[in-house]
């Protein structure tokens, strides 16, 4: 693989820059593979790349009905975080935050990773209480979490709503300032390229349309590109997890449901965080390009539509004006949406199943995107040694028959719904 | 914006509804012994198609009823609703 350098630049700028490799190849499937990965997203191709990189694992095939960056690794607002109270969840998206230093040199690809900080605001006593009590417990999962007082807050965002009279007044925040964003693109190219250069097959366009299962095992997946055999498959199909699994015959504790995201035009350098509101769900960051990037809830009723309605557009930016009053006076450049496997924790599932062969990984709500290199590397290792590791032993599929749920908000099932 | 008629009400706008998930699934009978896999069946398990769904809403700030719809999950276009004794 040509490596992207300063030197190839240059190299390359001589030659008018119509030499260079191209970042992945387009092949046709090949009759049989060890493993075939459903879903070409973020979550897909880095478990292509850690089986390749971690497991020396490349006769590999990742089947992806669109494009590569055309679903939700595209559709984000690229936010990564850790600040997760319960175990299961702290030490698992640490270990992303882990892999997120260091990925740009490890895919020899610029994913733009920005540790800018994140501040989750508190707009009670209560709520300070709750934030002193999680970053408490980060702390002890040795993730890193700052108590934020109002004026602290005040000196970091500056343009937050802090008069007197507003309904829900900013007491303080935590914050974890090893938080931040990357640039999604890239981190789909940057798999995909990485993937690409050691075996793996990346085969867009090639939508999955059954299953071969005899005897309680996998032997294959029959597609639009005709029946491909394979030893071990793995699900990484995210909003699409109930299509595939009607396919299979399981029905799973997920629904696929819409989320909305937009940007307003770009403007000057005003944020250099990402906030959260902490009286409804709202977040915010400021893109390169100055855009302000914004999100919130689902539009709150089962869809695989990949576009929202206004009203929770609405709803949304609403929130977003009482926090930081001059959004009002923005234009919206772009809003689009995507679809989440909400699961009924709101905790993700990565796990063998009961068809030997056939591995799980879904339920990832609406976070997703910082868990993407976690998500590789663990199912990767979930799919070669045939076991859970242990930082994904807790995403279990059976937790919702024992009562064992990961319900990291304290609201029971379904906390997604508003 | 989704347009609902609600079987007393008329076509209201969306923004008077809320959601109520899945219509199809079965709670489990009173009164008896049940399982955990029944109640993780009626609690979590969900078939969430692509395409018809038969669903409940809420007309929570119109006349409070439930009652059943059946929507698109691709195109969100209504097909139909109906008071909750009626099939559909």
């Amino acid at each position: 693989m040509q490596k992207y350098s300063l030197f190839n630049l240059i190299k390359n700028a001589f030659k008018g820059h119509k030499e260079w490799e191209v970042a992945w190849k387009d092949p046709t499937p090949k009759d049989e593979y060890d493993v075939i990965i459903i879903g070409g997203g973020g979550h897909g191709l880095a478990t292509a790349y850690y089986l390749a990189k971690e497991h020396n694992i490349t006769n590999v095939a990742i089947v992806e009905k669109g494009w590569i960056g055309g679903g939700n690794v595209g559709r984000n607002t690229t936010i990564l975080r850790s600040n997760y109270m319960h175990d299961e969840n702290g030490l698992f998206y640490e270990k992303g935050m882990d892999l997120w230093r260091s990925m740009s040199q490890d895919l020899n690809f610029n994913v733009m990773y920005s540790p800018r900080g994140i501040i989750n605001l508190a707009h009670s006593d209560a709520q300070m209480n709750a934030y002193s009590r999680r970053g408490n417990s980060m702390r002890l999962n040795g993730i890193d979490a700052v108590l934020l007082g109002r004026e602290e807050v005040k000196k970091l965002v500056p343009m937050l709503d802090f008069s007197e009279n507003v309904r829900f007044p900013i007491f303080g925040g935590l914050m974890q300032p090893s938080g931040g964003t990357a640039r999604h693109d890239a981190v789909a190219w940057g798999y995909a390229r990485q993937a690409d250069s050691m075996g793996v097959d990346i085969i867009q366009h090639c939508e999955v349309t059954g299953f071969d299962v005899v005897k309680g095992k996998i032997k294959g997946i029959k597609t639009s590109k005709g029946n491909i055999k394979a030893k071990k498959v793995g699900l990484c199909v995210a909003g699409s997890t109930s299509v595939l699994a009607k396919m299979l015959n399981m029905t799973l504790p997920i629904e696929t449901h819409l989320l909305q995201a937009c940007v307003s035009e770009p403007i000057k350098p005003i944020l250099d965080n990402v906030v959260t509101f902490g009286a409804g769900h709202f977040y915010c960051s400021q893109s390169d390009k100055g855009e302000m990037v914004m999100g919130g809830d689902l539009d709150g009723y089962n869809s695989y539509a990949q576009r929202g309605n206004l009203p929770t557009l609405q709803h949304v930016l609403t929130e977003g004006i009482a926090m930081f009053p001059f959004l009002s006076k923005l234009k919206m450049l772009r809003t689009w949406g995507g679809i989440m496997d909400m699961s009924m924790d709101g905790s993700p599932i990565i796990d063998k199943t009961h068809i030997e062969g056939l591995y799980l990984n879904c339920g990832w709500c609406y976070g997703g995107f910082k868990a993407t290199p976690a998500s590789g590397w663990t199912f990767a290792y979930t799919i070669a040694q045939d076991k859970v590791h242990e930082l994904n032993a807790g995403y279990n599929l059976n937790r919702f028959n024992t009562g064992h749920l990961i319900d990291e908000k304290g609201l029971g099932t379904k906390t997604w719904i508003s | 914006m989704l347009h609902i008629k609600c079987p007393y009400c008329g076509m209201r706008s969306q923004n008077e509804f809320a959601y109520g998930g899945d219509a199809t699934v079965k709670r489990p009978e009173l009164n008896k012994e049940v399982s955990d896999e029944e109640w993780n069946k009626f609690v979590y398990l969900r078939k969430s198609p692509r395409g018809k769904h038969l669903e409940l809403w809420h007309h929570i700030s119109g006349c409070r009823q439930w009652f059943k719809v059946q929507r698109d999950t691709i195109t969100h276009e209504i097909f139909k609703t109906a008071e909750i004794s009626e099939d559909i």
